[in-house]
């Protein structure tokens, strides 16, 4: 059956997950993340929300269930990687920027390489997306040049560069300086408000509640609840969420 | 001052001590220098106490000969170097392949090569290679210099390898994530992302081990090949004078320390200024 835009983009039932050395680190994930939607996942640290992440664009393969992403089965040996991870972008911790190209080249590498699309084209759109999050001018710095907040919004432009229909926030601004927090996450902010479909790992509460449409609370490998941001944090019904939201609020 | 800036105690920077590794400095070539000069003297004074010629003279006298021998240990320096480098990249590249075969046989052949004596290498490939080989109709000689070049290239291959292959692992995961991530395949990674970057890296350690390749050349003499050390043997059992004898092994060691010296200078600056970005 083909996969039509009525039907949730990403759908994960009952992921399971266990590491080499016998930790389970998903117990059973089944969410489903609709076209445009922006969902938000919370959770203390070590609750598997990361590698829940790495799951949907295969950087981790799962153990048991099934990931659909516009309905092609993520968990299936024949897969083909690199058509799936075209479609579906991530951002790191650690933004992870090709230290050896300036921040032109880092947008451009993908698209030209991978996607083979004419140089002149890539230049434009690349331009337009450094432009996008407001860092025209910074062009050909190098990364080790940018600030943390600087280079993970060229992290961002180099991931949108592929044209992708999912995007992933892995703790994106956990490692950033305070001051520079806020412009990264006015960019995700205006991503969302283009329609693009975001699943966003984060620790930012405020952030969360302003721009997600669903938030999901996960703790030690399950999902435990799940609503939209208002009543999510208003009045969260399980006694886990209340007293992790009352640990960092 | 700084200490009145606050006054919340404050942990003072610290540094681990860590010894300065030795490095060659000009001091050593002086040292070098004046120990010729000494010898000089000394084989002077027992030349003229002999009324033999001039210890200076003969040395001149010979030099364009020594000089000729000395070119022969740069080229064959270089040529170990190119076969070494061509053959042990792939060969590094093959020891982190996905494929466990290729991997267990590269590593093989890398450990085998490296933990080698170099001398045993020479002898091998003076006695197992042919002194002429026939492609296609053409017969190539293979002279004693070009087979121990090739017995020399094996260590460096196997270095070179070791190299790379350490290389490639020192890049941090991250960035193989990052281009994963990009949809890169596994070669456009190591070619676009990994490999450009360890060059770099590799570049210091790669000149390093191209001065112990150069001091390693005179090895051959010991199977017969005409370079500078066995044309200094040469040239003083034709003089067959005693006094000879110290300050000419000094004067070639000058030749190496000479050549060597600006390539240890320039991988100690190129180490610097990679440390700094």
């Amino acid at each position: 059956m083909p996969w039509t835009p009525d039907q949730p983009l990403v759908r994960l039932a009952d992921v399971h997950k266990t590491f080499g050395g016998g930790v389970e680190v998903l117990k059973g994930i089944t969410m489903d993340v609709m076209k445009g939607e922006v969902i938000c996942i919370i959770g203390p640290s070590g609750s598997g929300k990361s590698t829940l992440l790495r799951c949907v664009n295969a950087l981790v393969p799962i153990d048991r269930g099934s990931i659909l992403v516009e309905g092609q089965e993520v968990n299936d040996p024949k897969l083909d990687k690199l058509a799936l991870r075209r479609k579906v972008g991530m951002v790191f911790q650690q933004y992870n920027l090709f230290p050896h190209k300036t921040a032109l080249e880092n947008v451009m590498m993908a698209p030209v390489h991978v996607l083979k699309r004419d140089k002149k084209e890539v230049e434009r759109q690349a331009l337009a997306l450094i432009a996008k999050v407001r860092l025209t001018g910074k062009e050909e710095s190098y990364p080790g040049e940018l600030s943390g907040g600087q280079q993970q919004r060229i992290a961002i432009a180099r991931s949108l560069a592929m044209n992708p229909d999912v995007m992933l926030f892995d703790e994106v601004t956990a490692a950033l300086d305070p001051e520079t927090v806020k412009g990264v996450l006015v960019t995700i902010r205006e991503l969302a408000e283009d329609g693009m479909t975001c699943m966003i790992v984060t620790h930012e509460m405020g952030f969360a509640r302003e721009v997600a449409n669903r938030v999901y609370f996960t703790d030690g490998g399950v999902l435990v609840e799940h609503g939209p941001p208002k009543e999510f944090f208003a009045s969260p019904r399980d006694p886990r969420t209340r007293q992790f939201l009352d640990q960092i609020l | 001052m700084i200490a009145n800036r606050s006054d919340m105690a404050v942990i003072k920077p610290f540094r681990i001590a860590a010894a300065e590794p030795w490095r060659f400095t000009v001091w050593h070539g002086l040292v070098l220098v004046a120990a010729l000069l000494v010898a000089l003297g000394i084989g002077e004074a027992q030349a003229a106490a002999a009324e033999k010629p001039g210890i200076i003279a003969t040395i001149l006298k010979w030099t364009p000969l020594l000089a000729q021998g000395f070119a022969l240990n740069i080229a064959m320096s270089f040529l170990a170097m190119a076969i070494g480098t061509v053959i042990g990249v792939p060969l590094g590249l093959a020891q982190i392949s996905l494929l466990p075969p290729v991997r267990a046989g590269s590593w093989f052949v890398t450990q085998f090569f490296r933990n080698s004596p170099w001398l045993v290498l020479l002898f091998y490939c003076m006695l197992l290679l042919p002194f002429e080989v026939n492609i296609g109709g053409t017969i190539i000689p293979l002279p004693g210099w070009l087979k121990s070049t090739i017995g020399l290239s094996l260590p460096v291959m196997a270095n070179v390898s070791e190299l790379v292959r350490g290389a490639v692992r020192s890049i941090p995961f991250a960035q193989w994530e990052s281009a994963e991530s990009l949809a890169m395949s596994r070669g456009q990674t190591l070619r676009m992302v990994i490999l450009p970057q360890c060059i770099k890296r590799m570049t210091p350690p790669w000149m390093n081990l191209y001065a112990i390749l150069t001091v390693a050349t005179p090895l051959t003499s010991v199977v017969g090949v005409s370079e500078a050390m066995t044309l200094t043997g040469d040239i003083l059992s034709s003089e067959a004078r005693t006094e000879l004898l110290v300050p000419m092994y000094l004067y070639l060691l000058l030749w190496f320390f000479l050549y060597c010296y600006p390539i240890a200078r320039a991988t100690l600056a190129l180490e610097k200024r990679f440390q700094v970005r």
